[in-house]
């Protein structure tokens, strides 16, 4: 096993399954650090279940990705530099309060659900059979952060309030879900990935349905943030990493 | 009395078709559908169901346990009632 960090040959390919990996481990890890701190048991169960889905999902993600790059699904999480993470800036997020951990949950579960969907009929059979998988979890995870997004605007005053500015703080990140550069357009062309811009509208019939039960209002257009497809990161991720990745930079090749 | 947020929910789950649902446990929650999903979280994580039911655990009537000795005493005396009790005559063969 390398110790120094590890650079790769990202083929459009490789490229789109890291993007897809790199979002799940990294929202995986996020809802992770909600063990031990959740409100109430059931709910720190169902952060803890859903940290697991999506982190098997990274798992297979970097297995087929490292197949194809020559480097297995450890090194692909654990010796990369953040400008080599494509996770959308989105996820790698703090926390915050439990309604913007809940809201995140619903702006990317609502986008991931009808996307795992539609990559269950991508012409890479190893692709559809991840999706085939991760779509059913998705499907819950939406259904969940729904529900609880539901009762937290339509809660108390204090939970709207919270709910509220943590629309108002992610909104700006939810842009860059739908973005394809021209390795995207490669795979939509390929018919291996969808394209984002044929779930707009099912991300825009979600969130309208689930914010007006919610009494809450979807802000305005604005403008989106983006840079983490390409490296870009916020400084959040830099210590997320540090905290996922120590073990092995610190003992390289350490197994138990 | 204060309110209850998140009163208690009895949970039961299905293992299979063609059996019972069984009680497994209880979960708190604020009203019947995050009481599902909690129920669905907390104890089906190693495929132990195929369905779940919560019912809210003030809906259920229990017995007193004072009443034991009166309730469930009589029947250890009648051991008529176990189809064990009987002999099976050999002609009437499996039944």
């Amino acid at each position: 096993m390398p110790t120094t960090s590890i650079t790769l040959d990202e083929t459009p390919l490789v490229l789109h399954l890291l993007r897809r990996a790199d979002d799940a481990l990294i929202l995986g890890h996020r809802l992770s650090e909600w063990t031990g701190h959740a409100p109430t048991l059931e709910e720190e169960l169902a952060l803890a279940n859903m940290a697991l889905d999506l982190i098997g999902q990274a798992r297979l993600l970097y297995a087929y990705a490292g197949s194809l790059a020559g480097h297995d699904e450890d090194q692909l999480a654990y010796l990369r530099d953040a400008r080599a993470w494509r996770n959308c800036l989105l996820v790698e997020l703090p926390n915050g309060d439990f309604a913007q951990t809940i809201l995140r949950i619903v702006l990317f579960s609502a986008f991931m659900d009808p996307c795992w969907q539609a990559t269950t009929r991508s012409a890479d059979p190893t692709l559809a059979a991840i999706a085939a998988k991760a779509e059913k979890e998705v499907a819950y995870h939406l259904r969940h952060s729904a529900e609880w997004l539901i009762r937290l605007g339509d809660g108390t005053e204090e939970s709207h309030r919270r709910a509220e500015a943590a629309l108002d703080a992610l909104w700006p990140y939810s842009g860059e879900l739908f973005e394809a550069d021209a390795a995207d357009q490669a795979m939509i062309d390929a018919g291996i990935a969808p394209d984002p811009a044929t779930l707009r509208g099912t991300w825009d019939a979600t969130l309208a349905d689930v914010l007006a039960r919610a009494t809450l209002a979807r802000p305005g257009d604005t403008w989106m943030q983006t840079g983490g497809r390409t490296g870009r990161h916020t400084e959040h991720l830099g210590y997320l990493l540090a905290d996922l990745q120590y073990l092995q930079r610190a003992y390289p090749g350490a197994t138990w | 009395m204060p309110e209850v947020k998140t009163p208690l929910w009895e949970v039961f789950i299905r293992s299979r078709n063609g059996l019972a649902h069984k009680h497994v446990g209880s979960v708190h929650a604020a009203d019947a559908t995050l009481a599902l999903q909690a129920a669905r979280d907390v104890y089906t994580r190693r495929g132990e169901g195929l369905s779940v039911w919560v019912v809210p655990s003030s809906a259920i009537t229990a017995s007193d346990p004072a009443d034991k000795d009166m309730l469930f005493e009589p029947t250890a005396s009648k051991i008529y009632r176990h189809p064990t009790f009987y002999e099976v005559p050999e002609e009437v063969g499996n039944m």
